[in-house]
């Protein structure tokens, strides 16, 4: 039974030790191509951008946030590094799912809860997250882990701040996930 | 000697084409290691899996020694590679509202993406929620800017801070790293949970 389990966790997946060492690869190649690491909230941010300034460009004008992005990011928001990488993201992540046979369409969510609840709180988690990556000038990958490659202060102190407040938060949470 | 954009090797627009690169690199290490499923992710803070931080610290250890070896070999400028501005209460309190929003929809935006690629319904509609709150985040910007901007203590390396030599804070990290790796197994037994 155990031995069962043990199998089906590991299937498919690469070692987690090496996938480590290969994303860490990954993310010194892009150090050393183009001085800066990893990230993904900052896509969505250029994304949000240019479709504000595209559908109301009056309230682009007048608003502050649109206005200091323009000026920090120039006029194109789409043209930027994390906005390649992220497309990118999307086509490795589709690969590497259709040769290990995993690509399907699905709710991926406890026997214990409905659909409806798993979809209701990644909207949630979404939302927060989302705020949360414009607050703290980054996510998981541009805040905490290239922060942590180059040893940035801010990047540890947000990693603990992500991670200790999930483990703090678990308890309240464990019905959606055990 | 690199970065090869900052020393006009290549490009700007050879290097979005190679961010294009990277990214498909990334996205498919982060979905071949299991980072497609929020049940792999959410695990870690149940211990019934914890591939979220081997792969994590794995990452960020190997990436850190790789520039300080690149640097040692005058294979990269340390001082032309982008280090994270550190902003005292946006980083502990954006981290806080990260770290909620994790616990809540199992993903991060990059692994959302990773998700979604292969057809992750939950993943899209975390996705969907990322844009609404980088929205709400652009339209209420004046309350909150500044908080965003207070305590600005300009980009320092945490090495610094704490007095050591890079080289002796990467040695610290490795240490923690291997044991909180020995926790993780340990807790990978201790606390199993069946496959959904």
């Amino acid at each position: 039974m155990v031995k069962k389990e043990q199998t089906s966790k590991t299937a498919g997946y690469i070692n987690p030790y090496l996938g480590g060492v290969l994303l860490g690869l990954v993310l010194l190649a892009a150090f050393f191509v183009s001085g800066r690491g990893l990230g993904a909230s900052g896509a969505i941010k250029s994304t949000i951008v240019a479709t504000v300034d595209a559908v109301a460009p009056a309230h682009t004008e007048k608003t502050k946030f649109y206005q200091e992005e323009a000026a920090s990011h120039g006029e194109k928001p789409m043209k930027s590094w994390l906005v390649f990488e992220m497309m990118g993201v999307i086509v490795g992540g589709f690969l590497s799912g259709a040769l290990a046979g995993r690509l399907k369409l699905k709710v991926e969510h406890s026997p214990k809860i409905t659909s409806r609840r798993r979809l209701a709180f990644a909207l949630a988690g979404g939302i927060l997250f989302g705020f949360g990556s414009q607050l703290g000038r980054g996510c998981t990958s541009g805040s905490a882990l290239t922060g942590m490659g180059v040893m940035s202060m801010g990047g540890f102190i947000t990693m603990a701040a992500i991670f200790g407040t999930a483990f703090a938060m678990a308890y309240f949470f464990r019905k959606n996930w055990i | 000697m690199g970065p090869l954009v900052s020393y006009d090797h290549i490009s700007a627009d050879t290097n979005l084409l190679l961010a294009f690169i990277i990214g498909i690199g990334f996205g498919f290490v982060l979905e071949s290691s299991g980072f497609s499923s929020s049940r792999k992710l959410a695990g870690v803070f149940y211990g019934y899996d914890t591939v979220v931080l081997k792969v994590f610290f794995t990452a960020a250890i190997t990436a850190m020694l790789g520039l300080l070896f690149f640097s040692l070999f005058g294979w990269i400028d340390l001082d032309m590679v982008y280090v994270n501005p550190t902003y005292l209460y946006s980083a502990i309190g954006g981290g806080v509202i990260m770290g909620i929003g994790f616990i809540m929809g199992g993903y991060c935006p990059g692994t959302s993406f990773c998700g979604a690629s292969i057809g992750k319904i939950d993943a899209f509609v975390f996705i969907g929620g990322l844009f609404l709150g980088v929205l709400i985040f652009a339209e209420g910007y004046p309350l909150w800017e500044e908080f965003f901007k207070a305590k600005f203590l300009g980009d320092p390396k945490i090495s610094s801070a704490l007095g050591l030599s890079d080289g002796i804070f990467a040695f610290g990290v490795i240490l923690v790293a291997l044991g909180m790796f020995w926790v993780g197994e340990w807790a990978e037994k201790k606390f199993p949970q069946p496959e959904y």
